[in-house]
């Protein structure tokens, strides 16, 4: 296991840096840069040219690069030029928002998906399948931005859930890991949590959707496959209970097609937070990523993006070993 | 496959783990909750930014969302009278120039002090403008931007952008009474002195956490703590807290103050999507934001929100580079063009209450406007049969428009694009059409390389100072424009030397007229931005240069 988990960690390093490369360079292919969104609207060229100075950028982009590297290796990366914190510290102020959106959003595409998907499959071709079927659908094709603003506009109001934000304005909560429940456990400040799980509710659902959608399909498709399986015929004519049969033997056999979607969602969900953190002003790493973005923060971006790599590295290596787990065919070695 | 299966009591026993988890958990933290405490019966207001501040120290700064934020803490020498672009006192109570403009007097306001308790006098005029004036590093120099537009040079220029200052130095003569040499006169002045990058500071705190510290490595800058924690000055607030996790500023009732607010606390909270704004207006988590979408004035009023309409202080104009085609040369072809275009309709149609079509190029509320210019209304006949005389019956011209940004001058480039594009076909005119996202290659285009013929582009004031709109358009030979009219470049430069007042404002009615009567680019609009409050808000008065100031305001 540890050596398995070394050379993982071995091979992710090449990945990390092919792929700062890249960001790198795409980052200063795009058209504009910092400089114009720096010095606003009445910017004039020289101005601009003045500033890109000052800031390096005037310089060949690969001599830039290996200086981006020799601060990156140490750790800094720099300042971010819209706040002018440095970014490592503002990932870690905004990281516990995503964390607490993300992983509510991908419970709730679990605990909903893999039971849908098995109820569609159990009843393949009626009623139950249909409908799901559509519902994933239309969970996949619906925009989330739009999801998240149907949802503000007609559910809000009367589920008496807040439209936006992570925290009641006069909630006064305590705020030492920025992971909002957590510190309202912490605190003993009951209202506090409440308060943080109704501000989860709408966001997460529509950040839910889309792994809803996929993890719904997979499960189904997977469940069929086991359905039509030989040991299945066998633990039947054994004379097992249903209940034994459908949890020991197909649910456990279906799942690593499943866990295998769940972890290519987790690493897909910065993606869709983007979105969701802005329509619901959830403030986490997406929404860092998208004011970034609109100004042209190199500093910020460059850590951002290699963040959220590093992230679906990190959880591919997690899915890998979870197939040993579930299947001991697949060994870790 | 065995050992993961969760037996009964493995069951119960996770739970109670997790049980026992949480019940320590609950010991480990204690509630610093009421420890700051509002105090007071002011109330509370919390505002609605469309994005971070950088940090406070204005001299830094040029953004609109910082500046909110400053001018409720700081004050300027002069301010501008609420709700118009008109100069009266704040911290001077009187300012006069020399004859030539080289000289300003300021006579002080007197017994006021900064919040920290230094007292605010004539030495501590001087030590900021000489702050400014003196300051070190091609860092900190570069983000002047308003210290280089208005006073153009440094003691030292350190960056490749500084030209000679203007200023020369700062006399106290006595506690009460402050005296700036130029080395120049400047149309921009006095009104340039109402910018909160000009902000008084304390002294006493800048030295203290140094202040003049931006350093700069790699692609980015770092500033001194002053900057983000400590910045000081005389205003109705002063600094109490930013959480940039929740993205709210907080300040507090200065009670120092000579003039101390209302209320006891403002909040500014930052909700860059524009929709989320008013979601939270309509919860009631934040009491005003600024920008509300034109579309969304009938609905937020319906729900008893108050929309307040700025004065215009912004310009909308069509760009004519005459570099670009030689047929843009001839004045009859830009005439044509003005007649061409039915702004009337435009402006009814597409732009938000209130913004009214320009007939020139400084809005209404700017000292050296004036009525009596040559005007061209909308008349498709009299065009088709200008650009015939002129033998441009066939023109193409490259028409540029900006993607992916909407300015307080234009709300909605493509809806602009369409509306005049369609006008000057009708004309005649082969439009082709090039849309490129404002930063990501359309500023370039347009001011650096000038590959366009026509063009999307506008203004918005700082100060009252018409040179600030005109001269900057039009007052030396540029790429934007690709034109070169010394006539005009001269009368541009004698009117922003002529003295402050009203010889000043002659001067530059002048040069409306002659600009109106060369038309390098037409005046299409006055747009006006919007500010929404709440129900019970009162004492929020609309600015044209978004010059809005808490002090006054109430929870009612």
């Amino acid at each position: 296991m540890l050596r398995f988990l070394v050379r993982r960690v071995l091979q992710a390093i090449p990945t990390l840096l092919i792929l700062s490369i890249l960001v790198f360079a795409w980052l200063r292919s795009l058209p504009g840069g910092p400089a114009a969104a720096l010095l606003g609207d009445k910017a004039t060229p020289e101005k601009i040219a003045s500033l890109n100075h000052v800031l390096g950028l005037d310089q060949p982009i690969i001599l830039q690069y290996f200086k981006f590297l020799g601060r990156a290796v140490t750790g800094d990366f720099g300042n971010s030029l819209v706040s002018a914190q440095p970014v490592m510290s503002e990932i870690g102020t905004f990281l516990p928002a995503t964390i607490e959106l993300g992983l509510s959003a991908m419970i709730i595409a679990i605990v909903l998906g893999v039971p849908f998907g098995y109820l569609a499959a159990r009843y393949r071709g009626g009623v139950p399948d249909n409908i799901i079927i559509v519902l994933t659908l239309v969970g996949v094709a619906v925009p989330v931005f739009f999801l998240g603003y149907t949802m503000q506009d007609l559910l809000a109001a009367p589920l008496g859930l807040p439209s936006q934000g992570r925290q009641a304005p006069g909630i006064d909560a305590t705020s030492i890991t920025n992971f909002a429940i957590l510190d309202g456990i912490m605190t003993s400040e009951w209202d506090a949590v409440w308060d943080a799980i109704k501000h989860l509710i709408l966001p997460a659902f529509a950040l839910a959707t889309i792994p809803l959608a996929v993890i719904t399909r997979i499960t189904r498709a997977s469940v069929l496959d086991v359905f039509n399986e030989d040991f299945l015929r066998t633990a039947n004519s054994k004379g097992l209970t249903q209940s034994v049969i459908r949890r020991r033997h197909v649910l456990r056999n279906a799942l690593l097609p499943v866990v295998t979607t769940i972890g290519l969602q987790t690493g897909a969900l910065l993606g869709g937070a983007v979105l969701t953190e802005r329509v619901f002003n959830f403030r986490g790493l997406g929404f860092l990523l998208a004011e970034g973005i609109e100004r042209r923060d190199y500093p910020r971006l460059q850590a951002l993006l290699l963040f959220g790599a590093l992230v679906y590295v990190l959880v591919n290596m997690l899915v890998d070993i979870s197939y040993g787990i579930i299947d001991p065919r697949v060994r870790v070695r | 496959m065995q050992q993961l299966r969760l037996t009964r009591t493995r069951r119960a026993a996770l739970i109670g783990l997790a049980g026992v988890l949480a019940v320590s958990l609950t010991a480990c933290a204690e509630s610093k909750r009421d420890e700051a405490g509002g105090g007071g019966t002011g109330g509370t207001m919390v505002f609605g930014d469309t994005g971070n501040p950088k940090m406070f120290d204005p001299v830094f700064n040029d953004d609109g969302e910082t500046f909110r934020i400053t001018r409720q803490m700081l004050d300027t020498l002069i301010q501008n009278k609420q709700g118009t672009a008109e100069l009266e006192p704040s911290l001077a109570t009187k300012w006069e120039s020399s004859n030539d403009g080289k000289t300003w007097t300021f006579t002080l306001k007197q017994g006021v002090k900064f919040s920290d308790g230094t007292d605010f006098n004539a030495d501590a005029v001087c030590y900021n403008f000489d702050r400014w004036y003196n300051m070190k590093g091609a860092a900190a120099q570069s983000q002047m931007i308003y210290y280089g537009d208005v006073f153009e040079g440094f003691a030292k220029n350190e960056g490749d952008a500084g030209g000679d200052p203007v200023y020369k130095n700062c006399e106290a003569k006595d506690p009460s009474t402050a005296v700036i040499n130029l080395n120049k006169a400047k149309g921009a002045f006095p009104a340039a002195f109402t910018l909160p990058s000009f902000a008084m500071q304390s002294p006493t705190a800048m030295k203290q956490h140094d202040a003049d510290k931006v350093t700069q490595s790699g692609d980015s800058f770092t500033y001194s703590d002053y900057a983000y924690k400590f910045v000081t000055g005389t205003g109705p607030f002063k600094f109490d807290s930013w959480d940039q996790g929740k993205g709210e500023i907080t300040l507090v009732r200065n009670d120092s103050s000579y003039a101390p607010a209302k209320l006891d606390k403002l909040v500014f909270k930052v909700i860059p999507d524009e929709n989320a704004r008013k979601q939270a207006l309509k919860a009631g988590d934040i009491q005003g934001y600024d920008f509300p979408a034109p579309a969304d004035y009938g609905l937020l009023r319906n729900e008893g929100e108050q929309v307040l309409i700025r004065p215009s202080f912004n310009v909308l104009y069509l760009g004519i580079n005459q570099s670009g085609n030689p047929k843009l040369k001839d004045v009859r072809v830009r005439q044509a063009l003005a007649y061409g275009i039915n702004r009337e309709q435009f402006v009814k149609s597409k732009l938000a209450e209130g913004s009214e079509v320009a007939t020139e190029f400084v809005p209404k509320a700017i000292s050296g406007y004036t009525d009596d210019v040559t005007k061209y209304p909308y008349d498709p006949a009299k065009a088709k049969q200008l650009l015939a005389e002129a033998g441009a019956s066939n023109l193409t011209l490259k028409f540029y428009y900006p993607t992916e940004v909407t300015r307080p001058y234009m709300p909605n480039p493509a809806d602009t694009f369409t509306s005049i594009s369609e006008d000057l076909k009708n004309i005649g005119i082969t439009i082709q059409p090039v849309a490129e996202p404002w930063n990501g290659g359309y500023k370039d285009d347009v001011q650096k390389f000038g590959k366009q013929d026509l063009h999307l582009l506008g203004w918005t004031g700082d100060y009252n100072d018409a040179g600030n709109f005109v001269g900057t358009f039009f007052g030396r030979e540029k790429k934007e424009f690709g034109f070169n009219n010394p006539e005009l470049f001269n009368a541009l430069a004698a009117a922003d030397a002529s003295p402050a007042g009203d010889a000043h404002a002659k001067a530059y009615q002048g040069v409306n007229k002659q600009i109106m009567d060369y038309l390098p680019a037409i005046p299409i609009a006055y747009p006006t931005p919007a500010i929404v409050v709440g129900p019970k808000i009162k004492g929020v008065v609309a600015s044209p240069l978004t010059d809005e100031r808490f002090n006054n305001v109430t929870i009612g």
